[in-house]
C-alpha cells in the first residue's frame, strides 16, 4: 500500500509540472503580446502595459518566468487584474458558495445516480432498464446551460418550485436547482455505470458462488456484487468531484450565485483576462488534486490494484 | 440400497431454457441418486446439460430463463423442488454445498478469504466474527493450507490456483454438508495439483460421510473415485453403470468411444481414436438418437427413433438402440 | 483430453484465416445489425438533415446569416413570416439557425478526425514500439488528460481573442485527443502479442506492413466507437464555450453563439432558447446515440 500511494504521488508530479507549463505557454509564451491579448478590445494605458509585463515576468527568459510564475501560484498569487485588485482576494469569498454547490451535486449525483443505477441494473432489458438508459442519454446530450435555462424557466419562473436565481434562500433551497442542473451529467453517468457494472457481475461466478452459500438476495447482491460494481463508479464520483468545482462556471453564471464560477463568467463578459486565466488556473489544480486524492483513495478500496 | 436410505435422490430431472423466444431442452429426464460416503461422476462435453443440471440440484439456476419443467431431487426423502426460496436457501451452503471449476472468478476478489469462509458461519449459524474466524482458521488448517491463520486476512488473487480451490472446498465444507456438489473441480489447475486436490476430495467424503457428486469433462479424473458414473450426451443420459462395468463393459457407442479416445493403462498401447464431429447445438438437436450424425455404430433407425434407456445388466443402463448387443460384444472381446 | 472441444476447431480456423477478410467480416455483421435497428436510421436521418444544411443553407433559406435584419421587428414570436421568430437584432430566427449547423458541425467533425488521426498514428507507434516513445507519449497524455475540456479551453482561448474557426479546432484538438490515444495503445499493445502477428513476424514482415495490415484492422474498432461519441462531445463542449463567450464571436454564426446571446432574454422570449437548444440537443443526441448502436453493433457482448 504504501508502495502504492508513493508511486502514485510520484507520478502526479510531472502532471502537476506539465499541466502548468502547458497552460502558462499557451497564455503567456506565445507569439504576440499577452497584454494585448488579455485585454482583447480594450485599450490598455502604456503605465498598465508596463507594470503587467514586470508583473508577469515577462522580460525574463521562458524559464525564469515559469519558474517565477510556479512560486506565486504556490504562494498563493493568482495574478491581479488591471485595476490591480488581487485575483486571490477576488475569489477569497466565494468559495463557500462554489464548494456548497459542488457538494451539493455531489450527493446528488451519488444518491440518485446510484439508486437509479441500482433500479435499472436489477432489470435489465425491462421497462425500468429502457427508461433510465433513454433518460440518461438524453440528460448527456443536451448541453448543460441549455438544460439550466431550461430547468430555471420551468421550474424557477413557470413553476416557481424554486428559487430562479441568487442565494437569499440560503443553502439547501437556494442551491437545489443548480446542484442538480450541474449533477445531471454526472448522475447520468454514475446511473449507466452502476447499471452496466451491477448487470454484468450479477452474472460473475462469485454471484453464483454467493448465490451457492445460501445468501440472500439482498446479501448477495448489496455485499456481493454491489461493491464490485462500484469500483468504477467511486472512480468516476472522485474524479467528478473536482469537476464539479470547475463545471460550475456555466451554472453559477445561469443562476446567479456569488461563487468562483461567476466570477469567471463575469470576468469573461467584462473581458478581464487575468482574473479568467488566475481562476481558471486554480479551479485546474483543484481538479488535479481532487484527482490524486481519488486515485489514493482507490488503493483502499480494491485490494488487487495495489499490487499490480 | 432401499430409496429411504438414499441421501440424493435426483428423479427425471428436466430443465429448459427459453433463448430468444425458442426454448431449449438443457437437460432431459435425469435420474441419479447417491447414498452417504458414495460418489457420483457425471461425464460429458460442454452443453451436454451436466453443469445446468447440477445448479438445477442446488437452486441456483436463474429463473427465467432457466425453468425446472419436471422432476423431484430428495434430500434424505425431503422433496426441494417446489420449495419457496426461503426454505430452499436453508438447505444450500448447509445441507448441500458445492464446489465451483475456476476458484479466481468464483471467490470474490474484494474480500479475504477469511470473510468469505466466515460468512457461512455468521449467515447460517449466527456466529460471531472471532468465533467464525477461529472456525475458518481451523477450516483451512483442515484442507491443508499451509500457516492457515495468517493467511485468513490474504485475498483470493494472493494464492496459487491449487490453494484457491482448497479454499473454495473449506467454504463449501465449512457447514459439513450431506452432499458436496463439485463441478470441474480441477479443470482450471495443473495436473500434478488435480491429483492433490481429487485426494483431498476423497478423503474428506470418507471422513465426512458425505456424498459426492463429481461433474467433469475427463475420463481420468473420474477414475479410482466414482462408484457410479452417468454419461450425459446432449442433455440426457447416454449410459449410467458402475464405474468398473461402465470401464470395462460400455454399452453405448459414445461412451466406448469416449474410452478410446483416452491412453489407458490397463490395455496395450495402440492408437486413440477420437469422436469425430463436434457435439449438437442444444437449440437444433439432430432427429432421432443426438449421438447419431457421429456414431460408428448408427442405422437408419437411429435417425428416426430416440433410444429409450435400456437396462442390460443390473445398475447398468444406456440409451442406444444396440445396447444389449453392444454390452455383449464387449464381453466377448473382453474374454479373449 | 476426453473428447474433441468444439471451441478449438473454431479458434484454429479462425487464426489461420486472413486478417482482413476476419476484419471485413466484423464490420459486415456490424453493418447486418445495423440496418435492421429503427434508432440508427433516425439518427441517420437527423444528421443527414444537419449535414445538408450546413452544406447548403441556401436550399433552405433565401437569406444569408446576418442578411435582412430589422430591429423595428426584434424578438419577434413564430410567425408565418418568421418561422423561428426573429433574434435580439430582428434577424429572421430560422435563418440563423440554419447557418449555425456549419460552424458547429465542422468543428466537432474536424476536432474528432484530427484527434483520431493523431491517436491512431501516435498511438500504434507507442503501443508497437513500446520503450522510451511509449513512455514519453504516455507522460504527454497524462499532461494534457490533466486539462478539463472547457476549463482548459477557456483559459487557451482568453488568451487569443478574435480566433475563427480553424483556432477553437486546434485549441480543442489539443484538449482532446487523449482519451483515443489511451484507447489506441491499449488495443494495440494486445493485438501485438496475438498469434498471428508473431506469425507474420516469423514470415518476415516489415514493421509497417505489421501495423498497417494486421495490427490497424483489428485494433481500431473501439477507436472508431469512441470517435462517434466524440463528435457529439466537442460539439458540446464548442457550444458551450460559444455560450459562456470564449468561443465564436459575432458576427459569425453557430448555435452556442445564438444561445449566448438570447441568455439575458429567455424568461420573456423563451423561443430564443428553444430552437438553437432543439437542433443542438437533437444533433448532440443522434450522435451519441449512433455511437452506441455502432458499438453495440461491433461487440455483441456489451449488450
Amino acid at each position: 500500500m504504501r508502495r502504492y500511494t508513493l508511486r502514485r504521488l510520484l507520478q502526479a508530479v510531472p502532471v502537476f509540472l506539465g499541466t502548468t507549463l502547458l497552460i502558462y505557454l499557451m497564455v503567456f509564451a506565445l507569439p504576440g503580446d499577452p497584454i494585448n491579448a488579455l485585454a482583447g478590445d480594450k485599450p490598455v494605458p502604456e503605465s498598465v502595459v508596463a507594470a503587467l509585463r514586470a508583473r508577469y515576468h515577462l522580460d525574463d527568459p521562458l524559464l525564469v518566468q515559469y519558474g517565477k510564475y510556479m512560486i506565486g501560484l504556490l504562494h498563493g498569487d493568482l495574478g491581479e487584474n488591471y485595476d490591480g485588485q488581487r485575483v486571490a482576494d477576488m475569489l477569497a469569498g466565494r468559495w463557500g458558495v462554489t464548494l456548497r454547490l459542488a457538494v451539493t451535486a455531489w450527493a446528488f449525483e451519488l444518491v440518485f445516480g446510484i439508486a437509479l443505477g441500482v433500479w435499472a441494473g436489477l432489470r435489465r432489458g425491462r421497462l425500468a432498464d429502457t427508461l433510465v438508459l433513454g433518460g440518461t442519454t438524453l440528460l448527456i446530450a443536451v448541453p448543460v446551460f441549455v438544460l439550466g435555462y431550461g430547468a430555471q424557466l420551468l421550474f424557477g419562473v413557470r413553476w416557481p418550485v424554486f428559487p430562479s436565481a441568487g442565494t437569499d434562500e440560503g443553502w439547501p433551497v437556494g442551491y437545489l436547482l443548480p446542484a442538480m442542473v450541474l449533477g445531471s451529467l454526472g448522475l447520468s453517468y454514475v446511473a449507466r455505470l452502476t447499471r452496466t457494472g451491477l448487470a454484468e457481475n450479477l452474472r460473475a461466478d462469485y454471484v453464483r458462488t454467493a448465490r451457492a452459500k445460501g445468501l440472500s438476495r439482498a446479501r448477495v447482491v448489496g455485499r456481493h456484487t454491489l461493491r464490485n460494481s462500484l469500483i468504477p463508479v467511486v472512480t468516476y464520483l472522485g474524479v467528478d468531484l473536482g469537476a464539479l468545482m470547475g463545471g460550475a462556471i456555466v451554472t453559477e453564471g445561469i443562476f446567479n450565485l456569488p461563487g468562483i464560477g461567476q466570477q469567471v463568467f463575469q470576468s469573461i463578459q467584462l473581458k478581464e483576462g487575468p482574473v479568467v486565466v488566475g481562476a481558471v488556473t486554480l479551479l485546474v489544480l483543484i481538479f488535479l488534486v481532487v484527482n490524486l486524492a481519488v486515485d489514493l483513495l482507490y488503493g483502499l478500496l480494491d485490494p488487487r490494484i495495489r499490487y499490480e | 440400497m432401499e430409496p429411504a436410505d438414499r441421501l440424493l435422490e435426483v428423479t427425471g430431472l428436466s430443465v429448459e431454457f427459453a433463448v430468444r423466444g425458442a426454448t431449449v431442452r438443457a437437460v432431459n429426464d435425469l435420474t441419479y441418486h447417491l447414498g452417504e460416503g458414495e460418489t457420483v461422476a457425471i461425464l460429458g462435453e460442454s452443453g451436454s446439460g451436466k453443469s445446468v443440471a447440477a445448479q438445477a440440484v442446488m437452486g441456483i439456476l436463474d429463473t427465467p430463463p432457466a425453468r425446472v419443467t419436471a422432476g423431484s431431487v430428495r434430500l434424505r426423502g425431503a422433496e426441494l423442488l417446489g420449495l419457496p426460496e426461503r426454505r430452499r436457501r436453508e438447505f444450500r451452503g448447509d445441507r448441500i454445498a458445492m464446489v465451483f471449476q475456476d476458484a479466481l472468478t468464483a471467490l470474490n476478489p474484494v474480500f479475504t478469504v477469511g470473510d468469505q469462509i466466515c460468512e457461512m458461519f455468521q449467515v447460517h449459524r449466527g456466529m460471531r466474527r472471532r468465533a467464525a474466524r477461529a472456525e475458518a482458521a481451523a477450516l483451512m488448517e483442515r484442507v491443508r493450507i499451509p500457516s492457515a491463520a495468517r493467511r485468513l486476512s490474504d485475498h483470493p488473487h494472493q494464492f496459487s490456483g491449487g490453494m484457491r480451490q482448497r479454499i473454495m472446498i473449506a467454504m463449501a465444507l465449512a457447514l459439513e454438508p450431506d452432499v458436496l456438489i463439485a463441478d470441474e473441480p480441477t479443470t482450471a489447475l495443473d495436473v500434478t495439483v488435480q491429483a492433490q486436490i481429487m485426494r483431498l476430495l476423497a478423503s474428506l467424503r470418507d471422513e465426512l460421510r458425505m456424498g459426492l457428486v463429481l461433474i467433469t469433462h475427463d475420463l481420468g479424473v473420474v477414475a479410482g473415485v466414482a462408484d457410479r458414473i452417468v454419461v450425459m450426451y446432449a442433455g440426457s443420459v447416454a449410459e449410467q453403470a458402475p464405474a468398473r462395468a461402465l470401464y470395462t463393459r460400455p454399452a453405448h457407442p459414445y461412451t466406448a468411444g469416449l474410452l478410446a479416445s483416452v491412453p489407458r493403462l490397463d490395455r496395450p498401447a495402440g492408437p486413440l481414436t477420437p469422436i469425430k464431429g463436434a457435439p449438437p447445438d442444444p437449440a437444433a438437436l439432430p432427429p432421432g438418437c443426438p449421438f447419431h450424425p457421429r456414431c460408428p455404430r448408427a442405422e437408419a433407425v437411429c435417425a428416426a427413433e430416440r433410444p429409450p434407456l435400456v437396462t442390460v445388466a443390473p445398475g447398468h443402463a444406456a440409451a442406444c438402440h444396440f445396447a444389449v448387443e453392444q454390452h455383449g460384444a464387449r464381453e466377448v472381446r473382453d474374454g479373449q | 483430453m476426453s473428447a474433441p472441444d468444439p471451441g478449438v476447431a473454431a479458434v484454429v480456423a479462425e487464426a489461420a484465416g486472413p486478417v482482413t477478410g476476419r476484419a471485413a467480416s466484423l464490420w459486415g455483421d456490424a453493418w447486418q445489425d445495423l440496418r435492421r435497428r429503427r434508432l440508427f436510421w433516425a439518427c441517420t436521418a437527423e444528421l443527414t438533415l444537419v449535414t445538408v444544411m450546413a452544406a447548403f443553407p441556401r436550399l433552405f433559406t433565401s437569406r444569408g446569416a446576418n442578411e435582412g435584419c430589422d430591429p423595428n421587428l426584434a424578438k419577434l414570436g413564430p410567425s408565418g413570416a418568421h418561422w423561428f421568430g426573429t433574434d435580439v437584432a430582428g434577424c429572421d430566427y430560422f435563418a440563423h439557425v440554419v447557418h449555425g449547423a456549419r460552424p458547429t458541425l465542422l468543428i466537432g467533425i474536424a476536432v474528432t478526425a484530427f484527434a483520431t488521426l493523431i491517436a491512431v498514428v501516435l498511438g500504434t507507434l507507442s503501443g508497437y514500439y513500446g520503450g522510451l516513445l511509449d513512455t514519453v507519449v504516455a507522460r504527454l497524455t497524462d499532461v494534457f488528460f490533466g486539462l478539463p475540456f472547457v476549463l482548459g479551453a477557456t483559459v487557451i482561448l482568453v488568451a487569443f481573442p478574435g480566433h475563427g474557426v480553424g483556432a477553437m479546432t486546434l485549441v480543442l484538438v489539443l484538449l482532446g485527443w487523449t482519451t483515443m490515444i489511451r484507447i489506441m495503445r491499449g488495443q494495440v499493445i494486445a493485438v501485438r502479442s496475438a498469434d498471428y502477428v508473431q506469425a507474420a513476424r516469423l514470415l518476415g514482415a516489415s514493421d509497417a506492413r505489421i501495423m498497417r495490415r494486421h495490427i490497424l484492422p483489428n485494433a481500431i474498432a473501439p477507436v472508431i466507437v469512441v470517435a462517434t461519441l466524440s463528435v457529439g462531445n466537442v460539439i458540446s463542449g464548442e457550444a458551450t464555450l460559444d455560450f459562456l463567450g470564449v468561443g465564436l464571436q459575432y458576427p459569425q454564426v453557430s448555435w452556442g453563439l445564438q444561445l449566448n446571446q438570447a441568455q439575458s432574454y429567455v424568461v420573456d422570449h423563451p423561443h430564443l432558447l428553444l430552437f438553437p437548444a432543439v437542433f443542438l440537443s437533437a444533433t448532440v443526441l443522434a450522435l451519441l446515440l449512433l455511437g452506441d448502436a455502432v458499438r453495440d453493433a461491433l461487440d455483441p457482448k456489451l449488450r
